[in-house]
């Protein structure tokens, strides 16, 4: 990708003021704009027209089944942590019809999609997002085989990644060593800094695009005391962080751990209802379903997001559901996203961004279930 | 767009043979004659096979390797698009996109000693490894089909395996759970027939295929008779929807059975087979 060059050491300054130049920069690029907006009582992805949907002003509390928007008493424009969304719906959307067919006098003719594939510019990615993006790519990219829509997706994506200076209750990225900056895969990457009486962007280009975007809107080499700030604004995040987890052990834990008596206890409060899975960045479990019209001579196969927390995931004829507890599931997905992930593609299935935490309805915490697991007090 | 994985290929139904009531096996040839030229699988290798309008589903290809233009997979009537499938005839055309998954240990196998032990209609994708064996015989040492079903009348490829007793080097086992009266052979669970067939441990490999308790019965009294896990092949199933390890639906432990599967070798599988909901 081209967005995965090695990022040269320069920085420089771009005023808060001079935001929208560059917004306006990549829109005459024929990039649309998506990024956070306030919408529904959260932190949501979705179009941006100008600076002045970004959250402005809002933070977000967030812990265990718990999220709530805040008002700051600066004008940050990215002083939040994560929200619901991740960017994988631009790249696997959550409903997609992968073709159709019509019967023929000689049986049935396929029909590809030919779909146009919009070039996007992903507005304040962070660095947990970014270790997703590159985990959904080894599944979609680097195998055996690749999934078109998404690799033209992601190859049709300027990301412009923000360098975490808030923290989030649920946030553990540091554990999982993917942020809160942002080392790889941006065009560029930002982190805002909010002086008394001066609000500016550190930025970093991580790719030509990136560079020569920034040669068309203003800004100016970071002095070292410039520079030095940003690196405070990180390094302050690292030490926020809401959640641990105790993870250079941890595959071999949950390996050797299948028959814990804490899945039971977790088994007993999960609700199976799927939201850590749809709030997961990395998650990726789909299925698919037929959709014939009335005349039955016009079919359409459709991908879905599915979650291994349903009955059916697991479904076999004579047999039943291979998971048909909900200790099974849980377990499936736990040990899934911190142990078999690794076997399966070489990284961790997690993170750290916390959404499972903040979006499960029973505050079940993965940081806390592995705790108990190694058998130390939460 | 191009080389899009997740498009069938339409093939024509061939010819349709009843093998028992509600088991058919299709014969299926790909419409687009490049296509057809150019496929390849293994035995034990399996494709997803479309019905317009109604989906997919993975089945095992039962043919032989050496004829690819014609593929023949055995399919039992049991949900939705097996049943519209049933409502197809000799013409008509259905999807299939594949070859998927691992296959049978055939080169591993030559100059041993081959046991063959299937339940039910897992006996469908071993019907394969039987045949390439049949046709190879020179290249394997001693064959041994144990073979067992709830019923006589679940017995499939009941001509096929009387046949195969008069193979040379090949001795062939049934069982039944609960037999009838007309039943001559054996009587009781596969694992039962282990009483009676002998198995020199250094020089065989087992492939196997079936329900998961048979298949963890077997395996487990293998083990106990001295037959290294490395050794011991299974055949599994589960619930795929994309056969490209896209999906997820058909992981077991930290496998893909579209991908590391369908076949393993038991070494690689045991721990995660051996365990309840993985």
């Amino acid at each position: 990708m081209e967005t995965s060059e090695p990022i040269p050491n320069r920085k420089e300054i771009l005023e808060a003021g001079h935001l929208q130049r560059c917004f306006d920069s990549l829109k005459q690029s024929g990039y649309r704009l998506v990024g956070p907006t306030l919408q529904d009582g959260a932190i949501v992805y979705d179009e941006l027209t100008s600076i002045n949907d970004l959250p402005i002003g809002w933070t977000d509390a967030q812990e265990g089944a718990t999220y709530r928007l805040k008002k700051r008493d600066d004008a940050a424009f990215f002083g939040y942590a994560v929200g619901p969304h991740s960017w994988k719906k631009y790249f696997l959307p959550s409903t997609r019809r992968l073709w159709r067919a019509e019967r023929t006098d000689g049986g049935f003719q396929i029909i590809p999609e030919k779909e146009e594939i919009p070039k996007l510019a992903l507005i304040g990615v962070r660095a947990c997002e970014l270790h997703a993006i590159a985990i959904q790519d080894k599944v979609f990219l680097e195998g055996a085989y690749v999934d078109p829509y998404y690799k033209a997706q992601r190859e049709n994506v300027f990301i412009v990644a923000l360098n975490c200076s808030v923290a989030g209750g649920t946030c553990f990225c540091v554990s999982m060593k993917s942020g809160p900056k942002a080392t790889f895969g941006f065009d560029l990457a930002l982190t805002e800094v909010l002086e008394k009486d001066r609000h500016y962007f550190v930025v970093e280009a991580g790719s030509e695009r990136g560079e020569a975007l920034l040669r068309e809107i203003p800004h100016e080499k970071a002095r070292e005391e410039e520079a030095a700030a940003a690196d405070r604004v990180i390094s302050r995040t690292a030490q926020q962080m809401g959640r641990s987890m105790k993870t250079d052990d941890v595959k071999e834990l949950l390996y050797n751990n299948l028959e814990h008596p804490r899945w039971d206890d977790v088994a007993a409060r999960c609700l199976a209802c799927g939201n850590c899975t749809l709030v997961c960045p990395t998650c990726f479990c789909t299925t698919v379903e037929d959709v014939t019209d009335l005349t039955g001579n016009q079919t359409e196969r459709w991908r879905k997001l599915d979650s291994c927390f349903t009955m059916d995931f697991s479904y076999i004829h004579g047999a039943g559901s291979v998971r048909s507890t909900h200790k099974g599931r849980y377990r499936q997905w736990m040990t899934h996203k911190l142990a078999t992930w690794w076997d399966q593609f070489g990284t961790s299935g997690c993170v750290g961004c916390g959404r499972c935490i903040t979006w499960c309805p029973v505050a079940i915490d993965i940081t806390e279930e592995v705790r108990a697991i190694r058998g130390e007090k939460g | 767009m191009v080389n899009d994985p997740f498009l069938p290929h339409p093939a024509e139904i061939a010819e349709v043979r009843r093998e028992t009531p509600g088991v058919y096996t299709y014969r299926l040839r790909f419409r687009d004659e490049a296509l057809r030229r150019g496929y390849r699988f293994l035995p034990g290798q399996f494709n997803m096979v479309y019905v317009f309008g109604v989906g997919e589903v993975a089945i095992s290809i039962v043919s032989d390797p050496d004829d690819p233009e014609l593929l023949d997979h055995t399919i039992r009537i049991v949900g939705n698009v097996t049943g519209a499938l049933e409502r197809l005839k000799e013409g008509d055309t259905i999807g299939l996109r594949g070859p998927y998954g691992s296959a049978w240990p055939l080169k591993e196998a030559e100059g041993k000693e081959v046991i063959v032990v299937t339940g039910g209609l897992g006996c469908a994708p071993v019907v394969s490894v039987i045949n390439y064996i049949a046709q190879r015989r020179e290249r394997y040492g001693k064959l041994k089909i144990l073979h067992g079903v709830k019923t006589p009348k679940d017995l499939l490829y009941r001509e096929r395996f009387r046949a195969w007793e008069r193979h040379p080097n090949t001795e062939v086992y049934l069982t039944v759970d609960h037999p009838d009266k007309a039943w001559k052979y054996n009587v009781g669970v596969v694992t039962n027939l282990f009483d009676q067939v002998e198995i020199d441990p250094r020089h065989s490999i087992v492939m196997m295929c079936g329900p998961e308790i048979m298949m963890r019965a077997t395996a487990r009294s293998l083990l106990s008779r001295g037959v290294a896990a490395d050794r011991i092949y299974v055949s599994l199933e589960r619930n795929m929807k994309c056969a490209i390890a896209f999906c997820g639906h058909c992981q077991i432990g930290p496998t893909f059975v579209c991908r590391e599967g369908p076949v393993y070798r038991y070494d690689r599988i045991q721990p995660w087979f051996e365990m309840r909901e993985i």
